[in-house]
């Protein structure tokens, strides 16, 4: 077992070092000039190679790829004598927009994503499941085939269609709903969830439509097995069998894709907290690729590796706990 | 489409009655209430993306003409009459402020996104086919380095990773960035299931029966293992490509996509967001276009791989 997770760990490692690397080499060899981006209209030769001095842009590609590496575990130091700025270690550099430093800006931003992910994933996990159940057991019925065709064309929807027109109905026409805004939990409750609470619909969508389906497949193939043959014919009521037999099977490959989904999600809802004005990575990411500022792209891409990379480990571990039938065996 | 195309192709194959699946696959779909639907809309669909031109001839509106006469300048270029503009002249409204014909756009954002869909569809198929068989039929170390890199693609943050590239690279020619980006990050997905099929084809004692009788590796793979793939493949394509017009929709929205002039649906939709709640026709016209055909393709999908699975089973 400690093996087993060593590897896999070493294996995260070797990804990330590759999605850096591939990050990297794509910014710094194909995007334009940093230099020339920072120094903005009102800008000289003098003021453009003091950039390049103070970032190290005049340096071979491999130590500013050291540099950046050292960055995020040790910190770094920009410029020298009086310019000197020290970045302390998660170091990921400075927004070429704000000039703030890139971590704290994602530090700042992971809450909102996060609350994002959170509601939605409940959301979603409640009526894909329910539904899915419902469907399997009443399998073939009028309420299958409705909650089967809506999940189908449920899951056809692009969010930023739906965003718009739940925005437009919820907000325009029936004003039910402010439009979302940035408040914290602790000062106005209700905006706060009132402001949340079209990005959870519009992000758990999909993900339940597709939950629904996964969990009806499941739950009619487990029962098809012979074991709930067995569970019933030992005189277990419908319910009992459902509730003992049935649905651990059945959920477990549903925890596997979970995992990963909200492990995805963390790294930032791009196109619904953009469309919602809502502060978070996703939106990070959206503005700084509109505004061409490198390090905060960089940054958000590394992040979302990572949430989708540590991701995959947990749920494989958590998988060994669900499923007593997958052991882990070592090479 | 793909239907009608493959069975001509392995007619004559010794390994299935292909003749057979085929009509009967055919047969179950078109009792199908919703895939023959399905089909009827996306044939509409491919006719308008082709008839494009004539459209633009019918209606005498071009993609890119400004028509400033249908909207309103006084009210900040809101379109004329109800709903969005839709009039005789207009058929499907006009865009607020510059009073581009949206029937016209629609049309030529069609042939956008169904022909980036379809292309990055095509090199994800023969990515995917080409290097799942050359893992499932080699193995060793061929397999090996093939699944490192599958998994390696696969734990990348897609969608993200997607839209940085995009950004970063200069603006070239978007349209075929976009096929190659999408298709890169695409293929592991095909190619696992083909790889799969692959293993276990091989063993298979019609493969080892021609091999035995002489076949070279060229006729094991065309005419023994590839001919068996056929079913999953049709219905893998089937199933990826609402999610390759999705994602040029939804990378074209973020402004990543295709750039502007050239209209296609998501940029559409994407230049709609300001407008929404005073013209809501702009959205919900290529939104709709777009929920309709991502539906219909995965419908279709959906019932091809239910007619292959109940031949299976029968």
């Amino acid at each position: 077992m400690a093996r087993y997770v060593a590897g896999r760990l070493a294996g995260v490692v070797l990804i990330l070092f590759l999605v850096c690397l591939f990050t990297f080499i794509i910014f710094f060899t194909l995007s334009p000039d940093p230099a020339v981006m920072i120094c903005g209209k009102t800008c000289t030769p003098e003021r453009i190679d003091q950039i390049r001095d103070v970032l190290g842009l005049n340096q071979p590609l491999v130590t500013q790829f050291l540099g950046f590496l050292t960055g995020i575990f040790a910190g770094r130091d920009y410029g020298s004598g009086a310019n000197l700025i020290h970045c302390s270690a998660p170091c990921l550099g400075y927004s070429f927009q704000t000039n703030q430093s890139v971590w704290d800006m994602v530090v700042e931003r992971l809450p909102v994503s996060a609350t994002v992910a959170i509601g939605a994933a409940v959301l979603w996990l409640l009526v894909g499941i329910l539904a899915g159940l419902l469907s399997a057991v009443k399998e073939g019925t009028w309420w299958d085939r409705t909650a089967m065709g809506l999940a189908l064309g449920g899951s056809s929807v692009p969010n930023y269609v739906l965003a718009l027109a739940l925005q437009y109905v919820l907000v325009v026409q029936l004003q039910v709903l402010p439009f979302p805004q940035a408040v914290a939990f602790g000062d106005d409750p209700v905006l706060w969830f009132q402001s949340y609470l079209m990005p959870w619909i519009v992000l758990a969508t999909g993900y339940a439509c597709l939950y629904a389906r996964l969990t009806r497949a499941n739950v009619i193939d487990t029962l098809a097995e012979n074991f709930m043959r067995t569970a019933r014919s030992k005189g277990l009521s419908p319910a009992l069998t459902m509730r003992r037999h049935a649905l651990r099977p059945a959920l477990t490959p549903i925890a596997t894709i979970f995992g990963m989904d909200f492990a995805a999600l963390l790294g930032g809802a791009l196109i619904t907290e953009t469309v919602f004005g809502l502060n978070g990575v996703g939106k990070m990411a959206a503005d700084s690729i509109a505004k061409n500022d490198q390090p905060v792209i960089m940054a958000v891409t590394l992040l979302a590796a990572f949430f989708v990379v540590v991701g995959n480990v947990v749920v494989d571990l958590v998988y060994t706990r669900l499923d007593p039938r997958v052991r882990i065996t070592t090479p | 489409m793909t239907v009608a195309a493959h069975p001509q192709q392995v007619a004559g194959t010794p390994a299935a009655p292909p003749q057979t699946t085929g009509r009967r696959v055919r047969d179950a779909l078109l009792r199908d209430r919703a895939a023959v639907l399905s089909t009827a809309y996306l044939a509409l669909i491919v006719l308008m993306a082709i008839g494009a031109p004539l459209i633009s001839a019918i209606t005498g509106h071009g993609p890119n003409e400004f028509d400033t006469a249908a909207v309103n300048t006084d009210l900040g270029g809101v379109p004329h009459g109800a709903l969005g503009g839709i009039s005789a002249e207009h058929l499907l409204g006009v865009e607020p402020q510059n009073g581009r014909d949206i029937l016209a756009r629609i049309a030529y954002g069609a042939r956008v996104s169904l022909l980036i869909a379809a292309a990055a569809t095509a090199l994800t198929t023969l990515l995917g086919v080409v290097l799942g068989m050359l893992a499932g039929f080699y193995q060793g170390w061929v397999d090996q380095v093939i699944c490192r890199v599958m998994d390696f693609l696969m734990a990348f943050p897609a969608l993200i990773f997607m839209i940085a590239i995009l950004s970063s690279l200069p603006q070239g020619n978007r349209s075929v960035l976009l096929v190659v980006v999408i298709s890169v990050f695409g293929w592991p997905y095909l190619a696992r299931v083909v790889r799969g099929q692959t293993l276990t084809l091989v063993n298979r004692e019609f493969v080892e029966a021609a091999r035995a009788s002489g076949a070279s590796t060229e006729q094991l793979v065309f005419k023994e293992i590839l001919p068996n793939l056929r079913s999953s493949l049709i219905v893998m394509t089937t199933l990826a490509v609402p999610g390759y017009v999705g994602t040029e929709a939804g990378l074209s929205f973020l402004g990543v996509g295709v750039a502007p002039p050239t209209p296609s649906w998501g940029q559409m939709i994407s230049s709609s967001v300001g407008w929404y709640a005073v013209d809501p026709m702009y959205f919900a016209i290529p939104g709709t276009f777009l929920f309709l055909t991502v539906l219909s393709l995965t419908v279709l999908g959906d019932r091809l791989r239910a007619a292959f699975d109940a031949g299976e089973a029968s």
